[in-house]
């Protein structure tokens, strides 16, 4: 019961007025700009951490709270009235989401998100308060070395998410991590990568790094290949639901908070895979099969519950490893460490009062949300009808002064727009840019780690190998060989959920690439993509057996 | 999504090859820059300065060879999708070019003329080269915005962005 000690703490910190309206503020801000089409949740964070700058460490961290929930409850509004998913993870909302909206239903689709969303949320939540201490106190006995195989774990997940290419990942893993090794060695003083330039001793902010990924990196690939015709919005009144709808809804939000915390929660977890094992599991189970594919309500309550079951257990490995597994979480944690504060098992002990603050925040911002996304709901879909033109000119001016604002440096402004260009070149070569930015802000922390490791044992490379540590790298190892692995496996090694699960993922992929995929038979396309998969040899490991 | 690609396939077939030519490039400038690095006193064990980024710069002239690999067997970078893209033509570079002019132009504004006046060039320019043409209407929006994001910061956050000629007038 400590934890509830802990907590309720934690909601004393939380619940002061001026905290409250940090955490209004907060949700309000996060979803205004996570719901404005192509800006995803990690984008929205990047864009708004300079907010908190003047702000006290408390009152920052619930504003990110807020922020946080409210960004992703954005993009998945985004994702159902334009079919148009901001991140990876609402994909699968995009599916039936939009399907339902089309036919009419955008105001239960958006109900059963929102609603969705909170009771996984809130219900992960919880298990988060109850789940990170006990971690935080076995993660105090993990070595560096074992962190830093974590880390690895870590770096290989994100290259190898499913229906993507490999070698792609892992090229823009390495573009993060020279990014990351630029300035001053901290161990040894020494000046890497800076080329003389003092304004690179310091290391690149990670905010001009986010921000010129996500938001400069975007807006110029869009604005390259912007859409000039009018887009179609989807006018919707106050979300409702009928009792049928709650009937069809509860156990799909329920199944979506069990399968997502746990994804979430692992280090090499993420939120792509657990959603899209969420609708596979909801079509399998459902009543009304027959639904799915033209707008199935529990095709958006189970991946939504999911999608913020994961982002909460996100917040496990984040808080007590200092490990992040999606975007946002590592913008986050980025901007933990800018005040000082370094995530990490030592955290709970160290700063309760901020840690059990946040977690209050988390369970506050989600109640706001909800409380205000219902009433709200056709204020931000009419924020849908924003010209383009306004949108990206006010991407980019908002990027500025963020990177700016973050140092007052002019040299920054300039590295955003290289950094642009390079997220320029990321997406029109399918490099995904996730791998990218954790390479960038958990680079620094390993490469600790490890010498940290090495220090311990005087130098003796032996001494990176203990038993966790061995089991960690025997994963890491079965994940990068899986597509040799998987040849030397019996047939029906390979669940039936996971391979649908991963047809799914591609067929999603394919339809994110495509703009009028709706309008488009899927039997055109497929010679094409039968084509892709028998030429790339990376892919094998995505393709069902 | 090969065939939907911009400027065709065989034309991206041959830029592609250009991003694992950058990929080796990069991998190897780190390396080099690495092994310059003069001898440290202070660390222990194998592990100095220099290791990780020559691991990581070997890592990236390994993954730029699999990616040539992968291009040559005719393996393709799927271009990003979203809501507001279309794949089907080719790119855009006037756009971008002028967008990149509006945004250096904000840069090396924003301190002499101060923050109001680069910021406000920096929207207005954005959405021209986006293609808005109300002109009018862009200028009075891109002063509001600059305006008051000048106030929001100095008044809210406590941060003052540079007030250029405007100094002690704002």
């Amino acid at each position: 019961m400590d934890a509830f000690t802990e907590l309720a703490g934690g909601f004393a910190t939380a619940l002061t007025p001026t905290n409250l309206l940090y955490a209004f503020i907060g949700v309000l801000l996060g979803t205004a700009i996570g719901v404005l089409p192509g800006i995803g949740p990690a984008m929205t964070v990047a864009l708004l951490l300079p907010l908190t700058r003047g702000l006290d460490v408390t009152g920052a961290l619930i504003m990110f709270a807020g922020i946080y929930y409210g960004g992703m409850y954005g993009g998945s509004t985004t994702s159902i009235l334009l079919n148009t998913p901001g991140e990876s993870a609402s994909v699968v909302t995009a599916i039936e989401g939009n399907k339902m909206a089309r036919s009419g239903r955008a105001a239960q689709a958006l109900a059963t998100a929102a609603i969705g969303s909170f009771v996984a949320g809130t219900i992960a939540t919880l298990l988060l308060a109850l789940l990170a201490p006990t971690v935080a106190d076995l993660a105090v006995e993990v070595s560096p070395a074992d962190t830093f195989a974590i880390m690895v774990l870590a770096f290989i997940a994100v290259t190898s998410v499913l229906g993507s290419s490999r070698v792609r990942g892992l090229a823009s893993l390495g573009l993060g991590l020279t990014i990351g090794l630029i300035g001053i060695d901290p161990t040894s003083g020494q000046q890497r990568l800076t080329f003389g330039i003092a304004e690179l001793a310091d290391g690149i902010d990670v905010v001009v790094v986010a921000v010129g990924l996500f938001a400069v990196g975007e807006a110029l690939w869009t604005a390259a290949h912007l859409r000039r015709k009018p887009i179609d919005v989807i006018p919707v009144g106050n979300p409702r639901m009928s009792r049928s709808d709650f009937r069809r809804s509860w156990k799909p939000w329920l199944r979506g908070t069990a399968i997502g915390f746990p994804f979430g929660a692992v280090p090499a977890g993420g939120a792509e895979i657990p959603t899209f094992l969420s609708y596979v599991t909801e079509k399998r189970l459902s009543k009304h099969p027959e639904e799915f594919g033209h707008g199935a309500i529990e095709g958006v309550a189970g991946p939504e519950a999911t999608n913020n079951a994961s982002a909460a257990g996100g917040l496990v490995p984040m808080l007590t490893l200092g490990i992040p597994t999606t975007a946002t979480a590592a913008v986050l944690l980025a901007a933990i460490s800018s005040y000082g504060i370094e995530p990490g098992p030592q955290l709970f002990d160290n700063e309760p009062e901020l840690v059990w603050g946040l977690i209050a925040s988390l369970f506050i911002g989600n109640t706001v949300l909800l409380l205000l996304n219902l009433p709200l709901a056709p204020l931000w879909a009419r924020l849908l009808r924003i010209p383009r033109t306004y949108l990206y000119a006010g991407i980019l001016f908002f990027s500025s002064l963020g990177a700016y604002a973050a140092n007052a440096n002019v040299f920054d402004l300039f590295l955003l727009l290289v950094i642009g260009a390079l997220g320029f070149m990321m997406r029109r070569y399918g490099l995904p840019v996730l791998p990218a930015i954790i390479g960038v802000i958990l680079g620094p922390f390993a490469e600790q780690e490890l010498r940290q490791a090495l220090q311990i044992s005087n130098g003796d490379v032996g001494g990176l190998f203990d038993p966790l540590s061995v089991v960690v790298y025997v994963i890491v190892a079965l994940i990068l060989l899986w597509p040799l692995v998987r040849r030397f496996l019996p047939r029906k090694v390979v669940p039936s959920v996971l391979e649908e699960a991963t047809h799914e993922i591609e067929e999603a992929h394919h339809h994110h690439g495509l703009t009028d995929s709706v309008s488009v038979p899927a039997e055109r396309r497929a010679p094409d993509r039968r084509d892709e998969a028998g030429s790339k040899p990376d892919d094998g490991g995505t393709r069902g057996v | 999504m090969s065939s939907a690609a911009p400027g065709g396939t065989t034309e991206q077939g041959r830029s592609e090859y250009g991003v694992a030519l950058f990929l080796a490039a990069l991998g190897i400038l780190v390396v080099v820059q690495a092994l310059l690095l003069p001898e440290s006193r202070i660390a222990r064990g194998p592990v100095g300065p220099a290791t990780v980024p020559i691991v990581v710069g070997a890592l990236m002239v390994i993954v730029a060879g699999f990616l040539a690999l992968d291009v040559s067997r005719g393996g393709r970078g799927e271009p990003e999708g979203g809501e507001d893209v279309e794949l089907s033509g080719s790119s855009d570079w006037r756009t971008v070019l002028l967008l990149a002019a509006a945004f250096v132009a904000n840069a090396l504004l924003i301190e002499s003329m101060g923050w109001w006046f680069s910021g406000a060039v920096l929207f207005w320019g954005s959405a021209f080269a986006l293609g808005s043409r109300h002109y009018v209407r862009d200028v009075l929006l891109a002063f509001a915005l600059s305006f008051g994001s000048f106030y929001l910061f100095a008044l809210g956050l406590d941060v003052v962005l540079p007030p250029g000629i405007l100094e002690g007038i704002l």
